[in-house]
């Protein structure tokens, strides 16, 4: 009980800029404290986020992986499997969606935002333009989608979205040069305070490349970097920490390093940059998994979250959760039923995983199968991830290497 | 994962319950308290006091003590060095190594820039030398209409960090305190936005200059309004918001501890304050993934320099003044301050019994 009371409390507001809110000093402005509620509801414990805002080209190679052609209504039919997953909102707290996703309903009527919402997961948006080429660069890219930006996330708010995303991308083997990791920086920045001001909690998304032969320690050096550029960035344009989300990449080496990595250095490593360059405003960290397979991004997650951390640690996953109900679905609908089963088994495991309560013992072969183009995959017999040359569209098989 | 040995000295200087006492104050500076308390600054009379300091039984509150560089090389009566003094209790000696502040040329008025970069290195290496284990360097920022200026910002960043690599690489942790002065009449809101602003221009400079954060500690002001703001009082409680929301959006859980000056405080004032903060960050989220503790001047030395001043044969007694004070300290540290404070009429008059009838408020200079 202290004693000694200083001063009077105050009877009036404190400054007209800002008011206290239970330990949190908040700029009064409009969606301010929605934001921070949102952000909160998709880093809440054992959750994370489906990413499933394949656009129509990509998410077409994905059909095609599996002999579906890309119509609209094929398309609109898998998102329909994958949102409704019964119990998916026990272990998904947020679904990015594509532009078109945001729109359709399910085969009964029901819109996708309302299913979402009825199942307690927060309906969310791509709003990037994709990348195109950087002039004077290293063959490098920027993220195109400012223009309008504003005027398209509140269109998207008022159709149900509450979080957007934004991908822009950081090659090492090309560098990277400063313009480009700049440019993807600065981008991001204006994109998070453009997304905040139309009440979009924006996903900051800087994904450094697995592509490469860099050893794990530079991979760490450019990821220090692209935060600390980002972070600058964003400062500068006044983006509210407490209503962000981040998306990196984890700490690996690049995906031709001749040294492998295990999921416990992998950990200590993006620990490690975590620790350096975000302050503990910033509610969740939300991973992607980039080319991993749906086992090791499990893993490396679990890894991860041994010790309690000042953010939520947790996933936002595309390949490493859809990878396998692709092939379990081929396409048809008396699969759909075991196709979300597979689902359901990934995100459950993702979400021991976020609680560092996972166990890898029982997990199919499926899971160990590699996703990387180029052929990164996952070798069952010395239980680390190998390159070998295979066409990414073809099925997987299990893989053991000759070592 | 092993530690560097820089890491484990930042480590235990921000270890939980304990602080720093700063007593670098410079022999200009420590002169003019002196001669405010009728005494003569000359060299005899500064080792005497910082013996008294020194050879306090403090380690159990106390991680580490920042000296003036006279200071490092002087001894006790009985010449054991100030440095072996402090290091048999478990103290770390600690150095200031800034220059002093100057008046910055394309700045508003009153924005000054650290001298002090050029002899660095090598200041250093002597130091590490002697038994220094840490270094501090203070850059001062103003709060006035149209300002700080960016450029008052920028350059003190980048001289803290030019600093801070420098240390490191000579053996010594950087304490790196970039004082937002309490001068002004802005509001505490105010206060908070330069904060934050100039916590992340500082950050940004460290990462840009290669400063390992993990062997790095941060000597910051608490968020208060201007000395002349005209708002009411804040209470601790409001101090602690203000504080930790500007703290918790800039510094990445990496820095093991952040140390707050006392700068513009009263002794109690300062202890409660950090007291607060430590009961706050315990309590709301995200938690606090940094030791909040203190490195405090003023606030540990105040009473105890009118007291020793007024009557220099008390001297067990004035080192039970600083005891209590740095032991009260540590309790804030830890948010488990519960006073009455040493300073306050009530703590004195607890204090009274062992201490052969002074009274640390009655004592008039």
């Amino acid at each position: 009980m202290l004693k000694y009371r200083l001063g009077s409390s105050l009877n009036q507001p404190l400054s007209s800029r800002t008011f206290s809110r239970g330990g949190l000093v908040v700029k009064a402005l409009k969606y301010d404290e929605e934001l921070i509620k949102t952000a909160h509801k998709i880093a809440s414990k054992g959750r994370g986020i489906l990413a499933m805002d394949e656009s129509n080209a990509t998410c077409g190679k994905r059909l095609d992986s599996i002999g579906v052609e890309n119509t609209e209504e094929n398309r609109r039919a898998y998102r329909e499997l994958l949102i409704s997953a019964p119990g998916l909102g026990e272990y998904i707290s947020g679904a990015i969606l594509f532009e078109e996703t945001l729109y359709q309903s399910t085969k009964a009527g029901q819109t996708f935002v309302e299913l979402l919402n009825e199942s307690g997961i927060v309906p969310g948006i791509k709003v990037d333009k994709g990348l195109v080429p950087l002039a004077n660069s290293n063959g490098e890219s920027w993220c195109m989608g400012l223009d309008g930006l504003d005027k398209r996330c509140a269109e998207y708010y008022k159709a149900g979205a509450r979080f957007s995303k934004w991908r822009s991308v950081v090659s090492i083997p090309a560098g990277p040069s400063m313009i480009a990791l700049r440019d993807c920086a600065y981008g991001l920045a204006r994109y998070a305070a453009i997304a905040q001001d139309a009440g979009l909690v924006p996903i900051v998304e800087p994904e450094v490349m697995l592509d490469g032969e860099q050893d794990i320690d530079r991979c760490l050096e450019v990821q220090e970097a692209i935060w600390a550029e980002t972070f600058k960035y964003m400062a500068d344009n006044k983006v509210l920490f407490e209503g962000i989300l981040l998306k990196p990449a984890m700490v690996t080496p690049g995906a031709d390093c001749k040294v492998k990595s295990n999921p416990t250095q992998v950990a200590e490593y993006t620990l490690k940059m975590l620790r350096r360059r975000v302050p503990p405003a910033v509610p969740g960290i939300m991973f992607l998994s980039g080319g991993q397979s749906e086992l090791e991004s499990t893993l490396n997650l679990n890894a991860m979250n041994q010790a309690p951390n000042p953010w939520h640690v947790s996933f936002s996953y595309a390949r490493a959760l859809q990878n396998t109900v692709l092939k379990t679905w081929q396409g048809k609908t008396e699969n759909v039923q075991i196709a979300q089963e597979a689902l359901l088994k990934r995100a459950k495991a993702n979400s021991l995983a976020q609680q560092g309560k996972y166990d890898a013992s029982g997990e199919g072969k499926e899971a160990g199968a590699g996703m990387y183009e180029k052929g990164y995959v996952y070798c069952e017999s010395c239980i680390t991830n190998v390159t070998v040359m295979f066409d990414m569209l073809s099925p997987i098989k299990k893989f053991t290497c000759n070592t | 994962m092993s530690l560097s040995n820089l890491e484990i000295v930042a480590r235990y200087l921000a270890a939980p319950g304990k602080g720093i006492l700063a007593a670098d104050e410079s022999t200009g500076t420590i002169g003019k308290r002196l001669e405010k308390m009728g005494l003569k600054n000359d060299e005899e009379t500064r080792r005497s006091y910082r013996e008294l300091l020194l050879t306090s039984a403090i380690g159990g509150s106390i991680s580490g003590v920042i000296l003036f560089k006279e200071t490092l090389y002087q001894s006790t009566e009985s010449g054991k060095t100030f440095v072996k003094c402090l290091v048999d209790q478990g103290v770390y000696p600690g150095i200031k190594v800034d220059e002093g502040l100057q008046p910055l040329e394309g700045g508003l008025e009153g924005e000054t820039w650290t001298k002090g970069l050029e002899n660095l290195a090598a200041m250093c290496a002597e130091y590490a030398k002697v038994g220094a284990k840490f270094a501090k360097w203070r850059a001062t920022i103003k709060i006035q209409p149209g300002g700080p200026s960016e450029k008052a910002i920028l350059q003190n960043a980048d001289e803290l960090a030019q600093y801070a690599k420098i240390c490191q690489g000579a053996g010594l942790v950087p304490i790196v305190e970039p004082e937002i002065l309490i001068d002004g009449d802005h509001t505490i809101g105010r206060s908070q936005e330069v904060t934050e602003k100039v916590l992340a221009a500082t950050m940004a400079a460290l990462w840009r200059h290669g400063v390992q954060l993990e062997a790095c500690l941060l000597k910051p002001q608490m968020v208060l309004p201007g000395a002349e703001c005209s708002d009411p009082k804040p209470s601790a409680e409001d101090i602690a918001k203000h504080t930790l929301t500007a703290l918790r959006r800039t510094i990445p859980p990496a820095l093991p501890g952040v140390m707050f000056l006392s700068g513009g405080q009263t002794e109690e004032e300062a202890t409660v304050n950090l007291d607060a903060i430590n009961r706050m960050a315990r309590t709301t989220e995200p938690g606090c993934p940094w030791s909040l503790s203190f490195s405090f001047g003023r606030a540990l030395q105040h009473s105890v320099l009118k007291f020793w001043s007024s009557d220099q044969s008390k001297g067990l007694d004035v080192q039970q003044l600083l005891m209590s004070l740095a032991r009260a300290n540590g309790l804030a540290s830890r948010g488990q301050y519960t006073g009455p404070h040493p300073t306050s009429a009530e703590g004195s008059a607890s204090l009274y019994e062992g201490f052969r009838g002074w009274r640390a408020d009655q004592i008039t200079s």
